[in-house]
């Protein structure tokens, strides 16, 4: 059973950067009639979204945040040792984006860098790598830069997925001090899930070709998208987590021996508001304690979480407060985390254009 | 299980109030029926009798009739 434990380790600092171009959800009807849009909107509760313009990458946010982040904590850049991009929507296929954002943001060639792919789950994965080397006496600080351009990934021809994801980055800065006390992680992973979200094509197993790129309708409702597009089996996704999500959420709180009424903030994936209000229900949580961000920026995948936080809980990540963050889909793969914030700095969200 | 105690199981789910649930309406047909109600069953399946079908088999599925003998079969198997 993966369970970690750590200690003395925390988020320092945080930040998020979003593109300027927001999406209201009812106006966004060129492919779908507008009382069809109405409808799909009032259901998923997804009300704006930002898109990326064509020329900015996922990376542009997270460096947009990060460059915020350092400026407003005066981070000493030599001091960061590590940096993480988790992301996926990288700029290229090689090399890795997090070398490439190692240069731009002026960090030593002695910086360990390298990229983490896993969508939903790629914050707390990401962090528990980032928390994991940082008990090495060599490492310092680690810079976590969590972004995704999923506007770029899925058909807007194809209603189940059209009006629900948006853009996003943030960058997490990480460090040691004894006041953040002990963190628990709990990851999972089921690769025999691994065809319920998926872009087919694109990749080395089935290359990019003039095929998998001519749309075609792929139901009965008449939803149109190519193979290099995403393909979300929403109700089996949500048959599983329903059962594991839980699970999980109980299983680390009895690891840690921490009582669920002991958790100040419980930060959920932003899938959609549907699933956000059933978690709620099913773990019998004080709805005051669950932020949430859907309704503003949709879900962003790997970035839901962290942005959820600085969108959400800026003034009270300040203080000292004890959050379990769960995040959960493609692979599929799940992963929760129970930690103490303790004065963290929440820099203002910065807006991106190209 | 007993089929009155699954109808009225789908009839809160779904949050049917004004008509009655036969064994041989088609639940797609509702006007109850959309794509949140369909959550909705799959969690109310989950809780009440510990199942969950999985989409493919769930498609197939007609009838109220059908649903139940598919709930029942799985309910059995675990």
């Amino acid at each position: 059973m993966a369970y970690l434990d750590y200690d003395a380790t925390g988020i320092l600092g945080i930040a998020a950067a979003l593109p300027r171009k927001v999406i209201d959800n009812q106006a966004y009807t060129d492919y779908f009639p507008a009382e069809d849009v109405a409808e799909i909107v009032e259901k998923i509760g997804v009300k704006q979204r930002r898109f990326a313009d064509a020329g900015t990458c996922a990376s542009d946010l997270c460096f947009a945040a990060a460059v915020k982040l350092i400026a407003d904590m005066q981070v000493d850049r030599s001091e960061i040792d590590l940096l993480l991009f988790i992301s996926q929507t990288p700029d290229y296929r090689m090399p890795a984006t997090s070398i490439i954002l190692q240069h731009r943001l002026g960090l030593a060639d002695t910086t360990i860098a390298f990229d983490i792919s896993i969508g939903c789950s790629g914050f707390l994965y990401g962090l528990s790598v980032a928390y994991a080397l940082l008990q090495q006496k060599g490492l310092r600080k680690a810079l976590v830069l969590d972004g995704e351009t999923r506007s770029k990934v899925y058909s807007p021809k194809d209603r189940k997925t059209a009006f629900l994801f948006g853009d996003a980055g943030v960058a997490a800065l990480i460090g040691k001090d004894d006041r953040f006390g002990r963190s628990f992680y709990s990851i999972h992973s089921d690769g025999s899930r691994e065809g319920l979200i998926k872009i087919n094509a694109g990749g080395y197993r089935n290359p990019s070709s003039p095929e998998t790129l001519k749309e075609q309708v792929v139901d009965e409702y008449g939803n149109i998208r190519n193979e290099e597009q995403g393909y979300m089996n929403g109700g089996d996704v949500f048959n599983f987590l329903i059962r594991e999500v839980p699970k999980d959420v109980k299983g680390l709180l009895e690891y840690s021996g921490f009582d669920q009424s002991a958790v100040d903030y419980f930060v959920f994936h932003q899938a959609n508001s549907y699933m956000n209000g059933y978690l709620v229900k099913k773990l019998k949580l004080d709805p005051a304690k669950v932020p949430m961000s859907i309704e503003k920026f949709g879900n962003t995948s790997s970035v839901s979480i962290p942005l959820t936080m600085v969108s959400e809980l800026k003034e009270q990540l300040a203080g000292r407060k004890t959050l379990l963050l769960c995040g959960f889909g493609v692979g599929l793969s799940w992963a929760t985390a129970l930690l103490n914030m303790d004065g963290c700095h929440v820099s203002e969200i910065v807006e991106v254009s190209a | 299980m007993i089929e009155n105690q699954f109808i009225g199981a789908l009839q809160e789910a779904l949050e049917i109030q004004d008509h009655e649930i036969l064994l041989a309406d088609q639940f797609r047909s509702y006007p109850e029926w959309d794509s949140l109600a369909q959550l909705t069953l799959i969690a109310m399946l989950d809780e009440e009798f510990g199942v969950s079908i999985e989409m493919k088999n769930f498609n197939e599925l007609v009838t109220v009739q059908d649903l139940f003998e598919a709930v029942k079969a799985s309910a059995e198997k675990q």
